[in-house]
């Protein structure tokens, strides 16, 4: 991948820097007032679909760590993101404890049960993980569901966030409650893949067998990057309790862990930009979908009652299969291809 | 070169089994500072069996493996990897996802100290210390003349190159022993002679060429090389071990073993 014209490395702290360019620079604090003036000069329901993508994007870091970067495969992320969502339900409202309290605890209570469920990933990888990470979905569910504390089936309230005085009680408060967040995520995650931890992550990845015998601790990385992906989630399931205000277990189901999956590979497996233009891509096209099927609905009576409904499950299996098949590096991949052709126009190579 | 021939790795009757099949049988030898051992004999006599036991990947049911005066027989392939010793393999073990460079950076890993908390805050500790290590890595790039292919993702180079870069990530560990699994195995005469040179160099050290890489200012001074090629093994092996169905049969210098009746036998089926 070419850097931009007449860019040229002298040094090492050069060569490893992201931001290499004033234009760089530019684009990023444009791209950040552009996010952070977002409320501003939208309404209501598109601030509610942004905070959506706000915390799925937190999420689906988390899962990029443990699946794209470390490769051990979880189909049980939306069961950690209820762990979260819970914990800090829990807490806030149940103990009455600040939200900052429950925001953390979420994260380390959701790593630490990730902790748990990945133990058997240091015997079997694969699709075998995949099984016993599905058992992770359906017992913490299940468990949620017959806790007294936590409200059973009939869920929780949890109390707006807090913090201090100030108190996010509106979309668009909440909005930048979420957006800092991710950011702060966007940056951990990509700087942890770039150093020797991200490393450690994709030779495991890779080679599992070359990276033990290289003097990488299978044992502890694994588990690490359950910890580290899980953490996330339970941010995230902290966040999106707060935003919603009720939380139920019905919420997290395993159709929930499986889109989560769809996202990151659509986005590009492995890669930084990856799970933020995943996210982006299926929760816009979930969103397009509630406005498009009555449409369709209405259109052609003929078609079998439920037909519209069914339709987006459908068009996400279509779309994952249609990446698998045209570009199984997904979006990002795409872009970085955009991104060298416009700096090497008008010339082919 | 010094000429003390201390005793650096030890193995002592090894003996491995899968099942019914009897990989090593009650092996021993010793490698020594400053020499290069080659370990030779027809395919599956366990040439890689005793890497892989010395590794830590296979636990040998009998006998033991000292180095250093510290037994690392069924230890943790990670921690004898920490102690020193690093491998290249037979089929190539890359990371085939990362580039050549960060293939060699994620060799430096026992070498670092940074946790995933200084990583992810990265500006500060983390980022002095990428540098420092990216250091070391641009020298073994420089050594082994790969920097066309610095930044490109491993999984699509040609074969003879990602062999080099395996080399290099096992340099990048700086390893007190090295051991290469068929260094050469389906290469042409130019490429083996490339590495053959790069084994040379790395054994006898460089000195003043790279003073700040211990690797490769002081050399490795102890190798254990695997490798079919004859004409290669008699050129730089100090001492050669011959193994036949797991047994050893034979041990010495290159003109010992060229007359050596036992290994005529092994490799052409008769004695000549």
């Amino acid at each position: 991948m070419g850097l931009p014209c007449g860019t040229h490395n002298y040094t090492y702290d050069q060569d490893m820097a992201i931001m290499r360019t004033k234009t760089h620079w530019a684009l990023l604090v444009a791209l950040l007032v552009l996010l952070f003036t977002f409320p501003l000069y939208s309404g209501g329901y598109l601030l509610s679909v942004a905070n959506l993508i706000g915390i799925t994007v937190i999420a689906a870091i988390g899962l990029n760590i443990l699946l794209g970067y470390c490769g051990q495969l979880s189909i049980g992320h939306a069961g950690f993101i209820a762990v979260g969502a819970f914990t800090s339900a829990v807490l806030t409202n149940v103990l009455g404890l600040p939200f900052l309290v429950g925001l953390i605890a979420a994260g380390f209570m959701a790593g630490f049960i990730g902790l748990l469920f990945g133990i058997p990933s240091l015997k079997v990888k694969g699709f075998y993980l995949a099984i016993a990470t599905i058992a992770a979905q359906f017992i913490i569910i299940w468990v949620i569901n017959h806790l007294k504390i936590t409200g059973g089936f009939v869920g929780i309230a949890v109390p707006y966030a807090s913090i201090g005085g100030l108190v996010f009680d509106s979309e668009a408060s909440m909005f930048y409650l979420i957006m800092v967040i991710a950011v702060i995520c966007t940056f951990f995650a990509k700087n942890l893949a770039r150093t020797r931890v991200g490393r450690a992550f994709v030779a495991i990845r890779d080679n599992d067998l070359a990276a033990e015998v290289m003097g990488i601790n299978l044992f502890y990385y694994k588990l690490l990057a359950f910890f580290i992906g899980c953490f996330f989630a339970g941010i995230a399931g902290s966040l999106m309790a707060h935003w919603i205000g009720f939380m139920n277990a019905e919420q997290f189901s395993l159709m929930e862990s499986i889109l989560y999956i769809g996202m990151i590979i659509i986005g590009g497996l492995g890669t930084a930009l990856g799970p933020i233009l995943g996210v982006i891509f299926i929760r816009l096209m979930q969103q397009g979908m509630m406005f498009v099927a009555p449409t369709i609905e209405a259109a052609f009576p003929a078609l079998p009652a439920g037909f519209a409904t069914g339709l987006a499950p459908m068009l996400f299996g279509l779309i994952i299969i249609l990446f698998l098949i045209l570009e199984p590096r997904g979006i990002a991949h795409r872009w970085m291809l955009f991104k060298s052709a416009y700096r090497l126009w008008p010339f082919s190579y | 070169m010094a000429t003390d021939k201390q005793v650096k790795l030890r193995i002592e009757n090894l003996s491995l089994s899968f099942g019914g099949v009897r990989a090593l049988i009650d092996v021993s030898l010793d490698v020594r500072d400053n020499e290069i051992l080659a370990i030779i004999g027809p395919n599956g006599a366990g040439k890689t069996c005793i890497l892989n036991c010395i590794s830590g990947f296979y636990k040998p049911q009998r006998g033991e493996i000292h180095y250093n005066g510290q037994t690392i027989t069924r230890m943790r392939p990670d921690k004898v990897a920490a102690l020193g010793l690093a491998r290249t393999f037979q089929n190539i073990e890359l990371y085939t996802g990362l580039t050549t460079q960060d293939n060699l950076m994620a060799a430096r890993h026992v070498l670092m100290k940074q946790n995933f908390l200084s990583g992810a805050l990265y500006f500060g500790w983390a980022h002095k210390e990428e540098i420092e290590h990216r250091k070391t890595v641009e020298d073994i790039i420089d050594f082994l003349e790969i920097e066309p292919i610095r930044k490109k993702v491993v999984g699509v180079l040609p074969y003879g190159m990602r062999k080099r870069v395996e080399l290099g990530r096992a340099l990048a560990l700086e390893p007190k022993v090295l051991l290469l699994d068929e260094p050469m195995a389906g290469m042409n005469l130019e490429e083996k002679e490339d590495i053959a040179r790069f084994i040379i160099d790395v054994f006898e050290g460089q000195g003043a060429t790279y003073p700040n890489t211990p690797v490769l200012r002081d050399g490795i001074t102890c190798i254990i090389l695997v490798e079919h090629d004859m004409g290669v093994v008699m050129d730089i092996a100090d001492r050669i071990i011959v193994l036949d169905f797991g047994r050893k049969i034979a041990e010495g210098t290159p003109a010992e073993i060229k007359s050596n009746p036992e290994v005529i036998k092994a490799y052409l089926g008769q004695a000549v």
